[in-house]
């Protein structure tokens, strides 16, 4: 296999990894005011993620790292063309990380309630903005022959794309339900596995329409079977949930996202940014990619170090395994 | 103001703004573990103590240092684009590694130290707050091999075709002169910084005779800290002068606005005269030093601004080469500065607590306690005199500032994200200046009757959120 295919699909893994990972985390944060009906109850929540929000988050930064590497061009193009989207998203995770870490700090009702708000806030944009711009590149967007965005912002909120902004928020909060229902106990858990049932059908009526509406305007038969795939796990999260299998559905939702980002991106491949104007002018795996040297270089790196980086963050996930109650929560 | 002005403004405010808080992290992340050493080995409570206390003021500041990093790897994209373009082969390699192997680490084992305590056996948890430190080290040492990279391209060659430059040993570009001494400079700054924030948050409750046995050994502990990184700042800053003047030459001239070659060149401590230093008033010079600083011989040459401005019409056409010599001048001469006021308030700290002593003069315990701004501003200026002195260059020789911004974000996107991040990061700095000192205020916390052999099964959670 070429390297350039081996990083698009390192690329896609780590993308996978942290709509995995943060994709609760951003739930939880979504859930915040739903499920948190007094102080106790959100210092709950919060603290289901809180050993491991900060390392999920990293997936985002290595993935973002690894297409500055591997895909110099895209990256370019990317994060200049994606600009103020992006720069919503940055100040989203800004305020939501701060907030994690400096809520309890004060005794102070209405300290708390600020930071709730950037909590929620900075769950919601991201939950959003990230399936709108997977929708924008997977549709295309106006590249023109330096492979300069030239479309406008407004360009990048086409209805595709919404829906692609809906699906990621659908997933997101289920997952985060199914999540809570999963690390709590007590009334809390049994609210969570409620809401996690009542959400499930929203997340396959709009999960299903983006999945359709991308596979009717790309012929990719792998891309087909992934999202048939995807769709087969989220269906199997419905009788999961039912039946309290809390462990069972947090796989089915965990599933039904990693597969749904690999639909997209063998979609997209061999492109990894396609432009609307002219074919010519799309980006690549091969015309946005590093030199072979660099390539052949960072998979000795990505080789040597991920197994380390899989097993302590698994490790962490088994320290923190134990359900949370409300009783453990300092009042 | 065009795209390019607001994205360097950008680049500027969100960088030394990022930096403030690196340091405290690097420097306090080593001296809490170490103090959990003591603790661990020892038993004594203090140590206990004086580990939640710091691990408490660090995680405060570890939070911004955190969530402003995101902002860093993401601008290069979006405001610098072609720089990205250009330099993404080899610039983007450093910074995929430090995300796999630093970030992942620091940000896991981190979550794990806060979570941990009472969940882990203590030495499992001890562990963790060196892996994390750990994570803080290496991740400094990646950016800085990128960051060298810009100051002295190595191990590239350039593709003829596309115009870019293209990595051909990671191997020469890790062990890039520039990075081997701006590494242990940078790091030993960092050390001084987190002992100075230890020196100074000691010193304001030494000087209510607060929490003695926590505070009197924090003090010193941070004394020594300054004395030893600033030593240790020193003898690498010297290194790192003469790498400079050998790789930059312009940047040595215009840390002195040294305008004809000199032999004997000698320092000004300062100048009064025009801003751009072509005309002086009045200065106070030390014969000689300058020589010795840029090629360690107290005859040596030193080229000046007019020379080498000639020099390089010739090797990169017709152009401005020198940086803005206001900017470099002060900024070289404020970073030593503070950075030497700190080791002197130091030293006047440990002497005048030598022997059990605990001095009463209201002025020092001011000193002491300022003391804490001390490194932080001699951080930022030595960031704003080495980004600054590279100018017009992002990567030296190479590829223009100019040349760098991104063609296809507009003047008002641009604005847009410097106003909304500059507003953010004002807020935010207010809001973690206000935490910072209630808890510094506050003091270490008391511990609790010895609960080791209770299962952990209906605690509250430790260090929670």
């Amino acid at each position: 296999m070429e390297l350039t295919t081996v990083w698009f699909a390192l690329i896609a893994l780590l993308w996978a990894g942290y709509f995995l990972l943060e994709g609760f985390d951003f739930g939880v944060g979504i859930l915040l005011p739903v499920l948190g009906r007094d102080n106790r109850e959100r210092r709950l929540l919060i603290n289901t993620i809180g050993p491991v929000w900060d390392g999920n988050e990293v997936w985002l930064i290595v993935a973002g790292g690894a297409t500055f590497a591997a895909f110099p061009e895209w990256y370019a193009t990317l994060f200049s063309g994606f600009y103020l989207p992006l720069l919503l998203i940055l100040a989203a995770l800004i305020i939501r990380g701060v907030a994690f870490e400096y809520r309890g700090k004060r005794d102070d009702d209405r300290w708390r309630r600020r930071w709730d708000l950037c909590i929620i806030a900075g769950s919601w944009i991201p939950a959003v903005l990230w399936g709108v711009a997977f929708g924008n590149i997977v549709r295309g967007v106006r590249l023109d022959a330096d492979h300069e965005y030239v479309g406008g912002f407004f360009d990048l909120l086409n209805p595709y794309a919404l829906v692609g902004g809906l699906t990621t928020l659908a997933l997101f909060t289920l997952h985060g339900a199914v999540f809570l229902a999963l690390k709590t106990d007590g009334e809390i858990r049994e609210r969570a596995g409620r809401l996690a049932a009542r959400l499930i059908g929203p997340a396959v009526v709009v999960a299903a329409g983006f999945l359709l509406w991308t596979a009717i305007a790309h012929h990719d038969v792998a891309g087909w079977i992934l999202m048939a795939a995807a769709a087969v796990s989220l269906l199997a999260a419905i009788p999961a949930i039912r039946a309290r299998r809390e462990g069972w559905a947090f796989l089915a939702t965990a599933a039904t996202l990693v597969l749904a980002v690999f639909a997209l991106f063998v979609t997209l491949f061999p492109n990894v940014m396609p432009s609307s104007i002219a074919d010519a002018n799309s980006l690549t795996v091969t015309n946005a990619s590093a030199s072979p040297y660099t390539l052949k270089v960072m998979t000795w790196v990505a080789v040597g170090c991920t197994p380390f980086v899989l097993l302590y963050q698994s490790w962490t996930y088994w320290v923190f395994r134990k359900r949370l109650s409300v009783e453990k929560i300092p009042a | 103001m065009d795209t390019l002005d607001i994205a360097r403004w950008q680049f500027g405010i969100t960088t030394v703004y990022h930096f403030l808080f690196v340091p405290i992290t690097i420097g306090m992340s080593v001296l809490v573990a170490g103090l959990q050493t003591a603790w661990v080995r020892t038993g004594k409570e203090h140590y206990l103590k004086a580990t939640k206390f710091w691990g408490k003021l660090f995680l405060i500041n570890f939070a911004i240092g955190v969530v402003t990093g995101i902002v860093q790897e993401f601008q290069f994209g979006m405001n610098w684009s072609d720089y990205s373009r250009f330099v993404g082969d080899v610039f983007g390699a450093p910074l995929a590694i430090e995300g796999l192997l630093a970030f992942f680490l620091e940000s896991t084992f981190l979550g794990l130290w806060i979570f941990g305590w009472d969940r882990l056996p203590k030495k499992v948890h001890l562990a963790t707050i060196w892996a994390a430190a750990i994570g803080t080290l290496l991740s400094a040492y990646f950016i800085l091999a990128a960051n060298s990279w810009m100051q002295h391209p190595v191990g590239y060659t350039m593709n003829e075709q596309t115009g870019r430059a293209e990595l051909t040993s990671i191997w020469q570009l890790l062990t890039n002169s520039t990075t081997l001494v701006t590494f242990p400079h940078t790091i030993t700054a960092c050390f001084l910084t987190g002992g100075a924030v230890l020196m100074a948050v000691s010193a304001w409750h030494l000087k209510r005779r607060n929490q003695m046995d926590v505070f009197r050994p924090s003090l010193k502990l941070g004394a020594w800290v300054v004395l030893i990184a600033g030593v240790g700042v020193l003898i690498t800053g010297d290194q790192q002068a003469r790498i400079m003047t050998e790789q930059q030459p312009m940047k040595m001239a215009a840390a002195e606005a040294l305008y004809q070659d000199s032999q004997p060149a000698s320092f000004s401590i300062f100048t009064i005269g025009s801003l751009n230093g072509e005309e002086e008033l009045y200065s106070v010079r030390i014969p000689s030093l300058l020589s010795f600083l840029a090629t360690g011989t107290f005859d040596g040459e030193v080229e000046g601004i007019d020379n080498l401005q000639a020099e390089y019409e010739q090797k990169y056409g017709p152009g401005e080469y020198a940086p803005s010599i206001p900017v470099t001048y002060w900024s070289f001469r404020l970073m030593m500065g503070f950075g030497i006021a700190t080791m002197a308030v130091a030293l006047l700290a440990l002497w005048a607590m030598r022997r059990g002593r605990t001095p009463t003069n209201r002025w020092l315990w001011l000193a002491v306690i300022l003391s804490f701004g001390g490194p932080l501003a001699a951080n930022s200026f030595g960031w704003i005199f080495t980004e600054m002195g590279r100018q017009p260059w992002t990567v030296f020789g190479l590829f223009k500032t100019s040349e760098s911004v991104s063609p296809s974000v507009s003047t008002g996107e641009a604005a847009t994200s410097l106003i909304t991040l500059t507003v953010l990061y004002g807020v935010l700095a207010v809001v973690e200046a206000g935490l910072f000192l209630k808890y510094a205020r506050a003091g270490a916390p008391e511990i609790p009757p010895s609960d080791s052999d209770s299962s952990d099964e209906d605690r509250p959670l430790a260090f929670a959120y």
